[in-house]
């Protein structure tokens, strides 16, 4: 199974928050907020279409029957969030930054802008739909050298954010709702992984650019469809990172020629989905006496257990040719979506407790042949719905990839959430009137639209003497402002700042600290500290680690660290005495005992000294000793 | 042509063209596939609406549209509505008589227009759980906006929920939008003597083709307060709260609407709710209200006079309105004063006189909560003593609909003493101290 020559058809959608100062169709701000004032409770109903279709995503969610319990906190929704007053107009410098990006992308303006409601009945919308509006088509986005043509941009509101999913309900905060995002969608392309990842990055320069992105994880996601040649896409929702694009799209392709490779398998068995899918056995009395205790706690709640039969399928559940893709993996996590806790495949029998006498028992009592394998479910009677929509899974295993929606693990691994949703169901947003895109407005954003990234870097490398790389770093990081702020207002070399705001913090989250309590003001205030020879640069990071691990401020922290600044003259006096304790040492190595002295030194005035200071006066010192001796 | 006007209507009509049809728009930049959609009434008329397969609608400007292509005509879809399947055979016969807000609809995410669902079936078919509570008839009584409703459509209802009782429906459920929801109640529940089963009212504060909407629920409560309420009367059911769990259930007089979005817009003022419905139970919260009665005490007394007028007092006001109102024939007015029943002094001596030509003038206050107490100050004495009768805590919208009602069925020498009459729990002799504000929980 060689995937090295193999490409996939990859199709971006970017969603990134803007930074407006409120939302999209009320005046609240954009904070997160979550302290609960009230918790609002609502259920939702799919409203029916004209035809009576059915949209298998809506049909999923509305099966669940969950209640949506809502955290409402008056300092960051009002009642347009909780669905009990109608949206307020639109923001219309959230429309401005989409004409503005299309402007920047080469895209069509839409000339007269129509409010769609967008029905999602998952609980994230209090509405029971997403407010969103299309405001340019067409245009090309340039990458490194890569054209991408960009399909569409619209301005969204966001989701409200889920807390939790209990057994009964979704719990969701609404402070992120109606906060606005911009989607842009770009073409599928013919890519490899890596080049994906620069695109999007690319992509997210010119938002970043343009001064209306707002800054900061979790601002930014990612939704990307991947297909493998002939088949239909299977869609990714919200990857945050950025690194993790490339390993996202890898493991997809992998899983899904995989899932190729057995549809493959199996008809060169001969085999056909109909007579090789058997249908559910309760097979409950099989296992009165069992020693699992996940079979026995099961039972005792009143649960059963069902089996399949698969004809020429012994071995396929355990397979993985790849890293975590296994047909038995696949089959899990979708039960899990629906809600189904266990699922155990024959392949990794006996296990879980179920004997090899208890595996005798299924064997005989479904048929199953030597080559063949079954599953067991433990479910109730309930849920007869995922129980069916399980077996149809079973049944697509003939056929390759399906199309389904996806989301990230946050390892780079992709897993089940739901069944693809069919055509978008929108209708117009009737309480908001129709917005005319004036030729004096499209003037007044082609002022913001920015110059190209080079362009900016290359003057940013000028302005401040930074490195290429620094440069880059500082212009994608959330602290740009802050580093202006700094530069401009502090005699630090702007190289420093630049390091402790994208190396320091990127060293220091890869530790595990959670950074994300290092506001600007925080910061700003431990780089005054420093500027005013309050601290050293060496201490900067262990500061900014006990601000991390702490939460408290910088100034707390160099207490708490005994970080109390040394003077001159003690400083003086301690290199001194070091020098003269270890006389025999600077005499016989001479200038060469400068290495081990720093260290020495170094050892005791880490934080509270500068490194340059000590070693100019070590040099001074061993000079001295060694002329009068 | 559904919405169009002008040269672009023109334009469609050449090309054959409808609103459902399917398209390509070719302008200066790029073409268009899509379905046209309607324009809405005030819209302007220079743009043509394009719903693009992505589902997304936008405005073409008509001028630089270079032409125009069909491609599909479209047959507007059918309406498919399941066959009523009733779970029981012993389910009792309720109806549902609507008066124009739309409880029930479909969208046609085609068009992105909304269908209400008007017949039995259609609404059984979007609200489903009815069919476990009863064999449900429904009517169209009217199909207007609440706010064009009038004393005369009372009247009809009033007579069409008569018929239906008497004919031994269990359950009697009237969809009303929510505007004016409070008047209706007040007059069906002047006009309808001894209902042997609760009649009752409900609306929704957002609209039925939206997930979120609260129609379905307040529907179902309905229905099922209707039949199985162990009281009488008429009463306005809407949430409670703003989140879907605790309906409430208003005594038709006591009830008003005192929030313009709310999902618990309507309170029982000068009243605790009748009774709350939550988790498919009723709690009687009132222990006065009327039992249910035989069906033989059932009365009705239908008639509302139009002549009657309502009048907010409010600072330096102009007495000569009362005037104007007496001379345009007018015969009683009923007036919301400030505080405890209060107007300027110089309204005094104009009301005093139209009272002394026949016209029968009331005070409410317009603070809604409390009573109003006309011996405290002079100015109050003054209104006495020029003729106008105080309405206790009767709500200012109760008692304009009361004064319609009386002058509807009775003799003028009868209306002073009816208007004073508790009739249907309009007054209540205690108010009570109750904590906390009107919103909020
Ligand atoms: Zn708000």
């Amino acid at each position: 199974m060689e995937n090295k020559n193999f490409k996939a058809k990859v199709g971006l959608e970017i969603h990134q928050q803007l930074n407006v100062g409120r939302k999209l169709f009320c005046d609240c701000p954009i904070m997160e907020y979550d302290e609960a004032e009230h918790r609002i409770l609502r259920y939702l109903r799919p409203t029916q279409s004209e035809l009576g279709e059915v949209d298998p995503a809506v049909m999923f969610e509305f099966r669940k029957n969950k209640a949506n319990i809502y955290i409402y906190n008056s300092r960051a929704s009002c009642l347009v969030e909780c669905d009990e007053e109608p949206p307020h107009p639109i923001n219309m410098d959230a429309v401005k930054a989409a004409i503005t990006v299309a402007l920047a992308l080469g895209s069509k303006i839409v000339e007269e802008l129509h409010v769609m409601r967008k029905i999602v009945i998952d609980g994230s919308n209090t509405t029971g739909f997403q407010r969103t509006v299309l405001v340019a088509l067409d245009g090309v986005l340039n990458a490194d050298g890569i054209e991408v043509p960009v399909q569409t941009i619209s301005v969204e509101e966001d989701a409200a954010r889920l807390i939790e999913e209990r057994d009964d309900a979704k719990v969701f905060s609404l402070d992120r709702l109606g906060v606005p995002l911009i989607e842009i969608s770009l073409a599928p392309i013919e890519a490899d992984p890596k080049t994906v990842e620069k695109v999007a990055l690319a992509l997210g320069r010119l938002l970043r650019l343009t001064g209306f992105a707002a800054r900061g994880l979790g601002t930014i996601r990612q939704d990307i469809n991947i297909s493998i040649e002939g088949f239909p896409p299977c869609e990714v929702k919200g990857v945050q990172k950025l690194d993790l694009i490339p390993k996202v799209i890898e493991y997809e392709m992998m899983r899904q020629y995989h899932l190729y490779n057995i549809a493959r398998l199996l008809k060169e068995k001969g085999l056909d989905s109909n007579s090789s899918v058997g249908e559910y056995v309760d097979v409950t009395n099989l296992f009165e006496e069992t020693g699992s205790k996940v079979v026995r706690n099961a039972l005792d709640n009143g649960k059963k257990v069902y089996g399949i039969r698969l004809i020429g399928f012994r071995g396929l559940f355990k397979m993985e040719p790849y890293p975590n893709v296994r047909l038995g993996l696949e089959l899990a996590e979708m039960a899990r979506a629906y809600g189904l806790g266990g699922i155990i495949h024959s392949d990794e029998l006996p296990a879980y407790g179920i004997s090899s006498e208890d595996v005798e028992r299924v064997k005989a009592y479904l048929s199953v042949g030597e080559s063949d394998a079954f599953i067991l479910i433990l479910a109730n009677e309930r849920d007869f719905d995922a129980l069916s929509a399980l077996r149809q899974r079973m049944l697509q295993f003939f056929e390759g990839p399906v199309p389904e929606t996806r989301g990230p693990t946050g390892d780079g691994r992709t897993k089940y959430s739901r069944p693809r949703p069919g055509a978008a169901r929108m209708y117009p947003e009737t309480d908001i009137p129709l917005i005319r895109v004036s030729k004096e407005l499209i003037e007044e954003c082609r002022r913001f639209v920015p110059r190209p990234w080079n362009e900016v870097l290359k003057d940013y490398m000028q302005k401040y003497g930074l490195n290429e790389k620094l440069a880059n770093q500082i212009l994608d990081s959330a602290y740009l402002g802050l580093f202006e702020r700094v530069c401009s207002t502090t005699r630090l070399s702007p190289t420093l700042v630049a390091v402790v705001l994208t190396e320091h913090l990127v060293n220091i989250s890869r530790e595990g600290l959670d950074i994300s309590i290092l506001d600007e003001k925080r910061l700003f205030e431990l780089f005054q500290l420093l500027d005013s020879g309050q601290i050293s640069k060496e201490s900067v990071i262990d500061i900014l680690r006990c601000m991390c691990k702490e939460g408290i401020s910088a100034s707390d922290c160099i207490r708490r660290l005994g970080l109390k600044p040394i003077t001159e003259e003690e400083l003086a006096k301690m290199v001194h005495d070091t020098v003269l304790s270890n006389r025999s040492l600077v005499e016989s190595l001479r200038e060469r005992s400068f290495g081990p002295l720093m260290g020495m030194l170094m050892e005791k005035v880490r934080g509270k000294a500068d490194g340059g200071k000590v070693s100019r006066l070590l040099k001074e010192e061993i000079a001295r000793l060694l002329q009068n001796t | 042509m559904d919405g169009y006007s002008g040269a672009l209507k023109r334009l469609l009509e050449e090309n054959n063209v409808r609103a459902g049809d399917v398209i390509k728009v070719i302008t200066e930049e790029r073409e268009y596939v899509g379905t046209v959609i309607p324009r809405y009434e005030y819209a302007s008329q220079d743009f043509l609406t394009l719903k693009l397969l992505n589902g997304y609608n936008i405005g073409i400007r008509f001028d630089k549209i270079l032409s125009i292509k069909l491609i599909e005509k479209h047959s507007p879809p059918s309406f498919k509505s399941t066959l009523l399947e009733f779970k029981s055979k012993n389910l009792p016969h309720a109806v549902i008589v609507s008066t124009g807000g739309t409880i029930a609809s479909r969208v046609d995410y085609r068009t992105g227009g909304v269908r209400p669902a008007l017949s039995a079936s259609d609404l059984l078919s979007v609200v489903p759980e009815l069919a476990d509570i009863a064999k449900v008839d429904a009517e169209v009584l009217f199909s207007i906006y609440s706010e064009n409703m009038t004393p005369s459509h009372w009247t009809v209802l009033a007579r069409k929920v008569h018929d239906y009782v008497s004919k031994g429906y269990e359950g009697v459920v009237v969809t009303h939008g929510t505007d004016t929801m409070g008047y209706t109640a007040a007059a069906l529940s002047f006009a309808l003597k001894h209902t042997p089963i609760p009649i009752v009212l409900v609306g929704s504060q957002r609209s039925s083709d939206r997930p979120s909407s609260d129609a379905s629920s307040n529907l179902i409560s309905a229905m099922h307060t209707s039949i199985e309420a162990p009281f009488s009367g008429v009463y306005v059911l809407m949430h409670g709260w703003v989140s879907d769990e605790r309906m409430e259930v208003h005594l038709g007089t006591k009830v008003r609407k005192l929030h313009t979005s709310r999902r618990d817009a309507f309170k029982s003022v000068n009243s605790k709710p009748a009774a709350i419905y939550e988790n498919g139970r009723l709690h009687v919260i009132l222990d006065d209200l009327p039992k249910r009665r035989p069906p033989s005490s059932f009365d009705i007394f239908p008639n509302f006079d139009e002549r009657v007028a309502l009048i907010k007092f409010y600072p330096n006001m102009d007495p000569e309105i009362f005037s104007y109102l007496h001379g345009k024939g007018c015969r009683g007015i009923v007036l919301e004063g400030f505080g405890l029943g209060h107007v300027s002094s110089r309204a005094i001596p104009v009301l005093k006189k139209i009272v002394r030509d026949g016209v029968f003038v009331f005070m409410t206050s317009q603070c809604i909560f409390g009573r109003v107490r006309l011996t405290v100050y002079d100015t109050g004495r003054d209104l006495l003593e020029a003729g106008v009768i105080p309405l206790e805590d009767m709500l200012p919208e109760t008692a304009f609909v009361k004064l319609s009602w009386c002058l509807g069925n009775f003799g003028e020498d009868k209306v002073l003493d009816v208007m004073k009459a508790n009739i249907a729990y309009e007054y209540s002799s205690r108010t009570i101290l109750e904590e906390g504000e009107c919103f909020g929980k």
